[in-house]
């Protein structure tokens, strides 16, 4: 019936060099342009360049790829390539370098402590975020730790109410985005034909539209908007990249022995994809998830700064908006809007160390020793 | 040759059919609409008037037609350039508007995109496998790649402008000032365009370098790599081959960028006053003007489409594999 974990490994270690030579020039000619010859496709470019990377030789099963950290959040190049599996006794490996890498162990204490703040932040914040508690654009002092802002709110409540609704967009931006992203790169990667032929050219134009313009563009027409609203949008303008790469890897992983031999044993595609082939790329999925969290906070933290964001809950965005709108600047008020930026920085920031760190894990080649 | 660029074309055929369709949807598609939106700043008292008015305004929108003629007569404005009459800077037709800011708009990005993208690969390369550097550019590199572009703006604004005046802190060139051809205008133009610039350039030199160091190190892994090695090429040699494999992906990831900075444009705009298309765009949200909104979301598309245009063509420049082999498929 289904392939075994040890079936599918021997199936992959064999296949890597030869799924290369089949979509690839020989090896080492990298990325692009054998593969336009071979699929006069639209994807010269990165996409098989993670194709290309499969061919990387490795003492261990697990060959595979690097990062190619993304050029800007956002922007597909995040994660390449590697698409280890995460089966039986190797997700225990797996484990046993994550707790041993410290950038990984860095993003991920970060993200905890910045988690668990959202989540208690209205039980340990001081004062109601929205009141006034007391005079305008005090300094930062004890009473009061970073201040209050021109109508005599207490900016640090308002920063932990604005941590909730960054985390819940961010989530719901990778959510939205990774559920559409990887139903179209995996369709169109594993039934291949006219159907790939349609979703890559849908996708290849709604890659060029850029989002937050869209974005602007359908918020300014909506009078009422909600962290629900914001998180959905987001996550379906970023979706494309990520339907891109998704579709990338399922292409060479679709052409494997152990796929084929789910196809034989008379599988359904859902199933072959769902327990197969996604299985396999688990850990690469896991990175866009984790690139994708941070690019949707960032976009959500501009979006809000334009006024655009939420408009019955505080973000961090939007304090930063306020700030700016009551001239924060010009009466030096830095305490209103340097905090927000800077625990957004340190959030995205911390997820793209993590990011790393767990490629490193996934990735024995880029291990430090 | 042809069929690749045929193909590509398509694409961008496309993708402008596409993107002008949804920029004459969305006002239709979202709740509410612009006439009453219109109308309701006019604070009428009388039923009369407000009829009346609802009738002139719904012709002047060109709405009171099917909505397949809309569809058409949408096409037709945009073919002959014209989107109508701002309402933010009445009664200038929106292109004018448009063409009176693309200027600054164009000064701030291709310097940014170019340069970041430059220098951050450069610095990327140098950085890969050589500890001290990766040390300090990656951390830096990560720092920058996570700001928003707004609070960078809004930081640089503050400490470089408001706080210690070394900048202007907003607008082109002095209040005092006009336009014209003399250096202490230039200056004046320049003093004003840096901090932008800075902004935008900052947030994507990050993300550049630290794609370019990831990408060096794997291509030094390579078979080639370290065939050459072995042949006892010099590491210069090496470094040399690897650089050169290591742009073709991050030239892609170049287009695919372009929307992120695209955006990042705007905010830093925003922030810094500077009277390119994201300023208008937000004043035109502010301002409700869905005619410049329209115009300007066009815009946008087709500069970003015409980008991608160019780094397909560079890219087919830059990569003799590509050209081989197109001239393999022909042949």
């Amino acid at each position: 019936m289904s392939v075994t974990p040890e079936q599918s490994e021997t199936g992959k270690a064999k296949s890597s060099a030869s799924a290369v030579a089949a979509t690839e020039g020989p090896p080492g000619s990298g990325q692009g342009p054998g593969a336009v010859a071979a699929e006069p496709g639209f994807y010269t470019d990165e996409e098989l360049a993670a194709e290309g990377r499969l061919a990387a030789p490795s003492e261990v099963s697990i060959t595979l790829a690097s990062t190619k950290g993304s050029p800007v959040m956002g922007a597909p190049i995040g994660v390449a390539a590697g698409a280890p599996m995460l089966v039986g006794r190797k997700r225990w490996e797996f484990a046993y370098f994550a707790v041993r890498n410290k950038k990984f162990m860095f993003g991920l204490t970060v993200e905890v402590i910045f988690v668990l703040l959202a989540i208690l932040g209205p039980f340990i914040a001081p004062y109601n975020p929205n009141t006034f508690v007391a005079a305008p654009n005090l300094h930062p002092s004890l009473t009061h730790l970073m201040g209050t802002t021109y109508f005599g709110q207490d900016v640090f409540s308002q920063l932990l109410y604005g941590l909730r609704d960054s985390y819940l967009v961010g989530f719901l931006g990778a959510l939205f985005a990774s559920l559409v992203g990887m139903t179209i790169g995996f369709i169109a990667g594993y039934r291949g034909g006219w159907l790939d032929e349609v979703l890559q050219l849908f996708t290849n134009i709604l890659v060029m539209i850029p989002s937050l313009v869209l974005l602007i563009v359908i918020a300014s027409y909506l009078k009422t908007r909600g962290v629900f609203f914001e998180g959905a949008f987001i996550g379906l303008t970023t979706w494309p990249w990520v339907a891109r790469a998704v579709r990338a890897q399922t292409f060479t992983l679709r052409e494997r022995d152990f796929v084929d031999l789910a196809r034989l044993s008379g599988k359904r595609s859902s199933s072959i994809i769902l327990k197969e082939i996604a299985p396999n790329m688990a850990s690469y999925l896991f990175l866009v998830l984790i690139l994708l969290f941070g690019s949707s906070i960032l976009l959500a933290a501009n979006f809000d700064f334009l006024g655009l964001g939420p408009t019955n809950t505080i973000s961090l965005g939007t304090m930063m908006n306020q700030s700016m709108l009551w001239s924060a600047l010009q009466l030096h008020v830095w305490w209103w809007f340097i905090p927000p930026g800077v625990v957004i920085t340190i959030i995205v920031a911390a997820l793209l160390v993590a990011n790393v760190g767990l490629d490193e894990v996934f990735n024995p080649k880029l291990r430090e020793t | 040759m042809t069929r690749y660029f045929a193909r590509k074309l398509a694409t961008y055929v496309l993708a402008f059919f596409v993107g002008t369709t949804v920029d004459w949807g969305i006002p239709r598609l979202m709740p509410g609409n612009p006439v009453q939106i219109y109308l309701s700043k006019f604070s009428l008292e009388s039923n009369g008037a407000w009829q009346a008015l609802n009738k002139v305004f719904t012709r002047a929108f060109g709405l009171n037609v099917p909505v397949w003629h809309q569809y058409l007569n949408f096409w037709d404005g945009v073919i002959h350039g014209n989107f109508g009459v701002s309402y933010y800077d009445f009664p200038e037709p929106v292109t004018h508007v448009i063409r009176a800011a693309i200027p600054y708009t164009l000064a701030l990005l291709v310097p940014a995109i170019v340069l970041s993208y430059v220098l951050g690969n450069r610095v990327g390369a140098m950085a890969a496998r050589r500890r001290a550097l990766d040390d300090t550019v990656l951390p830096v590199g990560y720092v920058f790649q996570a700001m928003p572009y707004a609070w960078l703006a809004l930081a640089m604004a503050y400490y470089l402008a408001a706080s210690h005046h070394w900048f202007p802190i907003g607008g082109a060139y002095s209040e005092g000032m006009l336009p014209n051809a003399s250096w202490s205008f230039a200056w004046s133009l320049f003093q004003h365009w840096f901090l932008p610039f800075l902004t935008v350039f900052l947030v994507s030199f990050g993300g550049w370098a630290i794609g370019m160091r990831n990408l060096v190190i794997y291509e030094l892994e390579t078979d080639y790599a370290r065939y050459l090695r072995s042949l006892g090429a010099s590491q210069r040699l090496v470094r040399k081959y690897a650089y050169r494999n290591a742009v073709l992906p991050q030239l892609s990831g170049l287009a695919l960028a372009l929307g992120v900075v695209v955006g990042g444009n705007i905010v830093t705009e925003v922030v810094f006053n500077y009277p390119g298309l994201g300023l208008l765009i937000y004043h035109a949200v502010i301002d409700e003007d869905y005619f410049l909104l329209q115009g300007i979301f066009l815009f946008i598309i087709i500069g970003v489409l015409l980008a991608n245009f160019i780094i397909d063509i560079v890219y087919v420049l830059v990569d003799p594999r590509t050209r081989l082999s197109m001239q393999g498929a022909r042949a």
